[in-house]
């Protein structure tokens, strides 16, 4: 070994200019992409996010029709993955017997590690059809009062692309739902068991509250996850920037029209657009995991009452 | 007890059964779906899957045959590339906030870290785009690459510090009453008792962009040749799957539930390697 | 051993008075095992009704395990049996058939740590009357009066019901967790160590209300303090090793205790 001091000096040179590669890395991405949405930003300003006439050729661009479909998809992807999340995690935390558990477990997450291009090539050929000709029309028979599911049925539209999106964040709620309810402590299931509760009861109205932040931030990390997901809802979503009660209409995500339109934007403004979409959905995706990250770190700070 | 009473314990009884049966089939369900598409894509691709395959590169429209050998390779390129630039990078910062870092810019390190993951991967390839591909005016593997390594390092940061942070104090202790200098403590140590961990990262992160093609669309942009010179436009494999299934024809429909299919051996292979080599710690969260 | 006279007078007075006291939880036979090994050994026992019986003994001895066996509650856990009978209320609460959650209705179990539910005072308490009844809001405010007084607590909390019961301290937790048992109205309470978590000014309290408890209900307690066992208990059974060594009043339990094991254990010799 040369000189000990001298050792430690290069070796924490070499890790700070690590460090820095990093932090410019993530300074560079804001910049970057508030820089090339510049001349979109000045253009048409906070009409961007509310006009919804998108043409290219006339170079007008609103964004609107790509905020309404990513938030609408993923709010309905949140809502049934929150349900079945939450439920599947209870099943394997509390009532399933242990390898039971372990095996259903390993194989719901392993769906969050299927790339989401196979699930977007099962979701056009596969679920697809299936939603145009059963769950489609299923639908409309029950529910075809509702604006929701009125008009001509699509096999790819908004509800296959919130059907794709939601298996493909159920394992992200039900994982951390499984290990925040795995840890409260065994003596609050006793202690309502012993007043003569259902184990269902003793779930639902003490386990349950009792880790219910952590939860909520689980569904938030997931709902990011669904925002920013670009491939498997371009491919399933149909592609079509207009607004439609319906949800078997095809429709639009911010991602999807980047993926789509940005090798073949001509205009600068028109790149620009897109990049401000980018830039919008970036901000979108941080604060809302932060806010996910501050409710989970509350649960595991104050870890239950002891 | 009064048959009021009687009824409203059985409700409760039936409540019970109700809510514990709809969570097990949900998560019975939810898990064969699993198995489902894994099967479809075994089915559907089994077919296409032959040494043709996987060496040529494919073959225009209308011409039977061809294959993602191509595209492989470039997804071998791509991804390798992008390990040598984010494992350095993800390692020196995970080590130092963890080990080094005075505790305000620890916890700034980790909430950047935190940041960086919740990034869209599309959005981290207009930013590749903007950085590697329009300053120069063409489509690269080498921006593909960096797009891969931003998404690579925010993982490699994070386990590489709990696996260090797993790594018992007095361990560290003896090591340093030994006399080892800090950076032997480092090196001889802490690094060896924290490698599964590390590995376990690495591998995750691979596998995460594996399955990954939205920033490949406007980086590495796709090739119909042997590519190997990481500065021109390159095939890869997801964006292959991506390009046949989106197409109007049949033979290459067949052709993306082959890559499919070997996509998914290739990712699935990575994760239940990472799960094994890190037993009992939730890989999922990450 | 250090009783206070009084407390001695009263376990004399008491005990010559209810020897004809009927039996609350009669255990006959009881064999319990964990996966292979087997925890209890022929248990046969009596919890006189309105008694308060104290369960001893070195840790691992099994009485824990008997307080889990009285009110099911180790069907949470697979691999955990139990065979013979326990009989409640002319039922044999083992008996295939027994819906052991309205059996718990019955057995009310109060832990070694408070286990306040993430609620208000008031709901804490409301919340087991709720599973099992649909009170008027009137007649459940009474009700849940009537539980803190019994648990010597209504007078410290009843200003502030809507307050969450994690603020609590240590020792009114738990005396909230004995009122939120006798809220539903149980015959028998089983304690479980309610005291090891406690300061011995809180202990004090809770001992002073097992005593004033037992007017109403059967209880069965498990301490590893002896003294709280005479303070507090009118029967003790000593444990060890899965057997039932000695049954008695407490006074002659630790005053002229029968068996050897029995007298090296309440003199110290071993633990």
């Amino acid at each position: 070994m040369p000189a000990r001091g001298l050792g430690r000096h290069a070796f924490m040179s070499i890790v700070k200019a690590a460090v820095a590669v990093f932090c410019l890395v993530l300074l560079g991405l804001f910049l970057v992409l508030l820089v090339g949405s510049w001349p979109s930003l000045r253009h048409f300003g906070l009409r961007f996010l509310w006009t919804s006439r998108w043409d290219p050729v006339a170079n007008v661009f609103g964004g609107l029709p790509f905020i309404y479909g990513t938030v609408v998809s993923s709010l309905i992807a949140l809502l049934l993955a929150a349900w079945v999340g939450i439920l599947s995690a209870l099943f394997l935390a509390e009532f399933a017997p242990r390898q039971l558990s372990g095996l259903l477990g390993i194989l719901i997450e392993l769906l969050a590690a299927v790339p989401s291009v196979v699930f977007g090539l099962w979701g056009l050929f596969v679920l697809a059809p299936v939603v145009q000709n059963v769950i489609g029309p299923a639908l409309q028979a029950v529910f075809g009062f509702l604006p929701f599911f009125q008009g001509v049925i699509y096999g790819v539209n908004m509800l296959t692309a919130s059907l794709i999106l939601t298996l493909m964040i159920v394992p992200t709620v039900m994982s951390i739902s499984r290990d925040l309810v795995a840890g409260v402590p065994g003596r609050y299931r006793e202690a309502t068991l012993a007043l003569g509760s259902t184990r269902w009861e003793a779930v639902r109205y003490v386990v349950l509250p009792m880790v219910k932040p952590g939860v909520f931030g689980a569904c938030m990390l997931a709902l990011g996850r669904a925002l920013g997901e670009t491939i498997a809802t371009t491919m399933v979503i149909g592609n079509r920037p207009s607004i439609s009660a319906s949800l078997f209409a095809p429709g639009y995500t911010i991602a999807s029209a980047i993926a789509n339109e940005f090798t073949e934007a001509t205009s600068n403004l028109y790149i620009s657009a897109l990049i401000e979409l980018g830039l919008l959905l970036l901000v979108i995706s941080i604060l809302i995991n932060a806010a996910g990250r501050l409710f989970l770190a509350r649960i595991s700070r104050e870890g239950g009452p002891a | 007890m009064s048959g009021a009473a009687l009824s409203f314990a059985n409700r409760r009884k039936f409540s019970n059964y109700a809510w514990v049966g709809l969570s097990a089939s949900l998560s019975v369900g939810i898990a064969a779906i699993l198995l489902l598409i894994v099967l479809y894509v075994v089915i559907s691709g089994i077919g296409a899957v032959n040494w043709a395959f996987l060496t040529q590169v494919p073959h225009p429209v209308g011409v039977p045959g061809g294959g993602v050998g191509n595209g492989i390779l470039g997804s071998t390129i791509i991804i390798g590339i992008a390990t040598l630039f984010a494992l350095p990078v993800g390692l020196l910062t995970g080590i130092y906030l963890t080990l080094f870092a005075p505790r305000p810019l620890a916890d700034v390190l980790r909430f950047a870290a935190d940041v960086l993951a919740s990034v869209p991967s599309i959005a981290i390839g207009l930013f590749a785009y903007e950085v590697l591909v329009a300053p120069f005016h063409h489509f690269s593997a080498l921006s593909a690459s960096f797009a891969f390594s931003v998404l690579m390092m925010p993982l490699i940061i994070r386990t590489t510090e709990s696996a260090i942070r797993l790594v018992p104090i007095d361990m560290r202790e003896a090591a340093v009453a030994l006399g080892a200098t800090e950076l032997q403590t480092l090196f001889r140590c802490i690094l060896v008792a924290a490698r599964p961990g590390i590995m376990t990262g690495l591998i995750l992160a691979v596998a995460r962009v594996t399955g990954e093609t939205a920033p490949l669309l406007f980086t590495a942009f796709g090739s119909q040749f042997w590519v190997v010179n990481p500065n021109q436009p390159m095939a890869e494999l997801s964006l292959q799957i991506f390009t046949y299934a989106i197409s109007p024809y049949k033979i290459w429909h067949d052709q993306a539930w082959g890559g499919a299919l070997l996509l998914i051996l290739a990712v699935l292979a990575l994760s239940l390697t990472a799960r094994l080599l890190f037993r009992g710690k939730t890989t999922a969260s990450l | 051993m250090s009783i206070a006279p009084s407390i001695r007078m009263k376990i004399m007075t008491e005990t010559g008075a209810t020897t004809a006291a009927p039996v609350g939880v009669s255990v006959r036979s009881l064999n319990f095992f964990y996966g292979p090994n087997q925890a209890l050994r022929n248990v046969s026992v009596d919890f006189r009704a309105k008694e308060a019986t104290a369960l001893i003994g070195p840790s691992g001895c099994g009485k824990s395990t008997l307080l889990r066996v009285l009110n099911r509650m180790y069907d949470l856990y697979p691999g955990q049996r139990a065979e013979g009978q326990v009989w409640i209320d002319g039922r044999d609460i083992l008996a295939a058939g027994v819906d052991a959650t309205g059996l718990r209705r019955h057995v009310g179990m109060v832990f070694q740590k408070p286990t306040p539910f993430p609620k208000s005072i008031y709901e804490n308490v409301a919340f087991g009357i709720r599973l099992h009844e649909k009170l008027p809001r009137a007649t459940l405010d009474e009700r849940v009066q009537w539980a803190l007084t019994r648990a010597a607590l209504w007078d410290e909390v009843k200003d502030r019901l809507s307050a969450s019961a994690l603020g609590l301290s240590g020792g009114q937790q738990q005396r909230l967790c004995i009122a939120r048992s006798i809220a539903v109205r149980p015959e028998v309470i089983l304690l479980d160590e309610p005291t090891s978590a406690l300061d011995p000014i809180s202990t004090l309290k809770i001992e002073e209300l097992i005593d004033e408890l037992k007017e109403d209900f059967t209880i069965v307690i498990v301490t590893h303090n002896m003294q709280q066992a005479a303070r507090c208990a009118d029967r003790v059974a000593f444990f060890y090793l899965g057997e039932l060594v000695e049954f008695a009043t407490a006074e002659d339990l630790f005053t002229r205790p029968r068996e050897k094991r029995t007298q090296e254990y309440v003199t110290g010799r071993f633990s």
